[in-house]
C-alpha cells in the first residue's frame, strides 16, 4: 500500500496481537514484536500482496547494558513496490538464542554474523555462525557499551619471536574522556552537597 | 583402477592486486571450475562505529570519508541528513546544490575507479591510464572547496563547512565540457573490444529475484532490470528539482553493469550542470545558531559568539532523543545511517549500512560454476571498496 497509515492498519488488523506497538515517525513505520513472533511477522509482511517488504536492508543491536533485556534488536526492510520503508525491534535478555532469517532472506546470513560477532547474539539454526569482522582468535564483542574504546589487546611484531604478537594495551596516557556538559551547574559533589542542603531546609 | 579426485583449496589475497583491497578469498576448485567461495572480510575493520559512539555529531563526520574512501561526500551526506532529520532543520538551497553536485562528482569518481579497474583485471591498462587523469582533475575540486583531496569532511548538519571559492564554479564547467569526450574515448576502447566482452558478457549473472533476495542496491540491481535509484523515489535535497535518467540493464551480467556506470556517469555529468546553472549565491548552512559556529569575524566582537564557538566545539551540539534511517544512493548502492540519539551530544548508536557488505556476500552465489578466471571479473563488476565493507 502506498499510503503509510493505510499500511500500518493493515498490518495491525492481519497481525493483531503479535503487534505490540506501532508508531508511524519520519516517513517509516516503527513496529515493536515479542522475540517469538519474529518468524511469522517477517513471513508475513514479505509475501503479502498489500505489504511486499521484498528486501532485508540491515540487521542490528542497540545494548542498553542497564535493562534487564538488554540488547534491543532491529531489522530495517524496504519495500520497492510501494517505496516505503519499516524498522522492526524487540527486546531480548543477554544469553537468549533468537531465530535465524536465513531461510527467508540469503541475505540475513552476513548480518546475522556481523550481530553475533559485534555483540555476542546467537542465532538458532544459523548455517555458519562464525566471527566475521574482528580477528581471527579474538575475544569479546566490541559494540557492547562495557567493551572499553581501546580494546584489550595490541598487536605488534616481535623481533625475538619473529611473528605477531597480542600483548595487553599499553598506553601512554589514558583515554580522556571529558564531562563537557553544562559547566556552570557545578560539580558532582557540589551538586550532591547543595541537593542534601535543600532537603534540609 | 579408480583415481581418488580431491578438490583444490585456493588461498586468494589478502594482498592480491586484483582482490581491490584486502579482501582474502578461499575458493574451492575443481579443476579451474570454483565450486564454493568463502570471502574472509574484516582485515580493514577499524571500529569505526564504536569510534563514533565516543565522538560528538561534529568530530563523527570525518569517519564517513574514510569509508568508502574513492566517494566520501557521499557518505558524509547520509550522516548529515539524518542529523539533520532528527533536529527538524532546513538547510539553505545553495548548499543543497553544493552538496548534490559533490556527490555526482564522487559518483563520477567511483565509477571511473571501477570502470577502468575491471578493465585492468581483465587485460586492459590504457583506460586506467586515462580515467585516472580525470579523477586527478575532481580531486583537485575536492581540495579546492574543502581542502583535501580525499578526506574531505566538508558537509555539516545544516548545509557545508564553508562556500565554494571563487573560480571554482567555472572550472567545473569547463570540465562538464571536457569530461564526455574522456567517456567516449573509455567507452571506444571497452563497449565494443571483443576481449571485454569475452570476459563480460554472461558472466555473473544476477536474476530480479535473487538481487531482491540478496539484498542488492545501486547498480547491481539496476543491471538486473529493477529501475530503483533513491534519487528518484525517495528524493533527498534538491534531486526532486534536477532532470536525470536512470540506466537500467537488461541481462544482469558484468557487462550490464559497465554499460549502467557509463551510463551512470554521463547522466552525472548532467546533474553537474543543472546545479551550476540553477545555484545562486546566498547562505550555505544553517541560521541556527545552536548548530552552526559563529563566522570568525563575529567571534572577534561578539562574546556571545565566543561562547557558543567554544560550547560547539567542545561540548557539541544535543540532538534531541530519537530513532532513525536515512539512506542515500551512493555509488556504490544504498548507503544507509541508523542513528539513534539520546539527547546528548554523541550519538547512543550509529550503524553504517554498507551496500558493497551484501554484495560481497554473494560471491559463493554469483561465482559457483563459473572458471577461475572469472573471479577478478566478478569481483570488479560488484564495485567493492574495503572501507565501507569492513568499516
Amino acid at each position: 500500500m502506498n499510503n503509510l497509515i493505510d499500511l500500518e492498519k493493515k498490518i495491525n488488523s492481519e497481525l493483531g496481537t503479535k503487534i505490540n506497538t506501532s508508531e508511524i515517525k519520519h516517513n517509516q513505520i516503527y513496529l515493536e514484536i515479542d522475540s517469538e513472533d519474529l518468524i511469522d511477522v517477517v513471513l508475513f509482511v514479505k509475501t503479502n500482496k498489500d505489504t511486499k517488504f521484498r528486501q532485508l536492508i540491515d540487521i542490528t543491536v542497540v545494548d542498553y547494558p542497564e535493562r534487564s533485556k538488554r540488547f534491543k534488536i532491529v531489522y530495517l526492510f524496504l519495500s520497492h513496490e510501494f517505496n516505503q520503508r519499516m524498522i522492526l525491534s524487540y527486546n531480548i535478555s543477554e544469553n537468549e538464542v533468537i531465530a535465524s532469517l536465513t531461510p527467508i532472506f540469503p541475505s540475513a546470513n552476513w548480518m546475522e554474523r556481523e550481530v553475533f560477532d559485534m555483540y555476542g547474539v546467537s542465532f538458532k539454526d544459523h548455517p555458519d555462525l562464525r566471527r566475521i569482522l574482528t580477528d581471527y582468535g579474538f575475544e569479546g564483542h566490541p559494540l557492547r557499551k562495557d567493551f572499553p574504546l581501546t580494546g584489550h589487546t595490541e598487536v605488534r611484531y616481535s623481533e625475538d619471536q619473529k611473528k605477531v604478537v597480542n600483548e595487553p594495551v599499553k598506553l601512554e596516557q589514558n583515554y580522556r574522556n571529558f564531562d563537557y556538559e553544562s559547566p556552570w551547574e557545578g560539580t558532582k559533589y557540589i551538586k550532591e552537597l547543595t541537593d542534601s542542603n535543600d532537603k534540609k531546609n | 583402477m579408480t583415481k581418488k579426485i580431491k578438490n583444490l583449496n585456493l588461498n586468494f589475497g589478502p594482498q592480491h592486486p586484483a582482490a581491490h583491497g584486502v579482501l582474502r578469498l578461499i575458493l574451492e576448485l575443481d579443476g579451474e571450475v570454483v565450486e564454493k567461495a568463502d570471502p574472509h572480510i574484516g582485515l580493514l575493520h577499524r571500529g569505526t562505529e564504536k569510534l563514533i559512539e565516543n565522538k560528538t555529531y561534529m568530530q563523527a563526520v570525518p569517519y564517513f570519508d574514510r569509508l568508502d574512501y574513492v566517494a566520501p561526500m557521499n557518505q558524509e551526506h547520509a550522516f548529515a541528513l539524518a542529523v539533520e532529520k532528527i533536529l527538524n532543520i532546513d538547510v539553505p538551497i545553495r548548499a543543497q546544490f553544493i552538496r548534490v553536485m559533490f556527490c555526482e562528482i564522487g559518483r563520477i569518481l567511483s565509477h571511473i575507479l571501477n570502470v577502468t579497474t575491471q578493465a585492468l583485471d581483465v587485460g586492459a591498462l590504457t583506460p586506467s591510464l586515462w580515467g585516472f587523469e580525470e579523477r586527478e582533475t575532481l580531486m583537485t575540486f575536492y581540495e579546492r572547496a574543502s581542502g583535501s583531496r580525499l578526506h574531505a569532511n566538508y558537509f555539516r548538519a545544516g548545509g557545508v563547512h564553508q562556500d565554494l571559492p571563487a573560480g571554482l564554479e567555472t572550472d567545473i564547467a569547463k570540465f562538464c565540457e571536457t569530461f564526455p569526450k574522456i567517456i567516449n574515448d573509455l567507452e571506444n576502447l571497452l563497449t565494443d573490444n571483443r576481449i571485454f566482452k569475452q570476459r563480460n558478457v554472461d558472466i555473473g549473472i544476477v536474476t530480479k529475484e535473487d538481487a531482491l533476495d540478496y539484498s542488492f542496491s545501486g547498480v547491481m540491481i539496476r543491471g538486473s532490470g529493477v529501475p530503483w535509484d533513491l534519487r528518484k523515489s525517495q528524493p533527498y535535497d534538491c534531486y526532486n528539482q534536477l532532470e536525470f535518467k536512470i540506466p537500467v540493464g537488461k541481462n544482469g551480467d558484468c557487462y550490464d553493469r559497465y554499460l549502467c556506470r557509463i551510463e551512470e556517469m554521463k547522466e552525472s555529468v548532467k546533474i553537474i550542470k543543472q546545479c551550476l546553472s540553477k545555484m545562486e549565491k546566498g547562505p550555505i548552512k544553517s541560521f541556527d545558531g545552536k548548530i552552526t559556529p559563529p563566522s570568525k569575524k563575529d567571534i572577534k566582537q561578539s562574546m556571545e559568539a565566543l561562547i557558543h564557538h567554544f560550547k560547539l566545539f567542545t561540548e557539541g551540539y544535543r540532538v534531541p532523543k530519537d530513532e532513525i534511517y536515512t539512506a542515500v544512493e551512493a555509488p556504490k548502492g544504498e548507503f544507509g545511517v541508523y542513528l539513534i540519539s539520546d539527547g546528548s551530544s554523541k550519538p547512543y548508536k550509529c550503524k553504517i549500512r554498507a551496500p558493497g557488505f551484501s554484495h560481497l556476500q554473494s560471491m559463493d552465489y554469483l561465482i559457483k560454476g563459473h572458471m577461475l578466471a572469472d573471479v577478478p571479473a566478478v569481483l570488479g563488476s560488484l564495485d567493492i571498496v574495503f572501507g565501507e565493507v569492513d568499516r
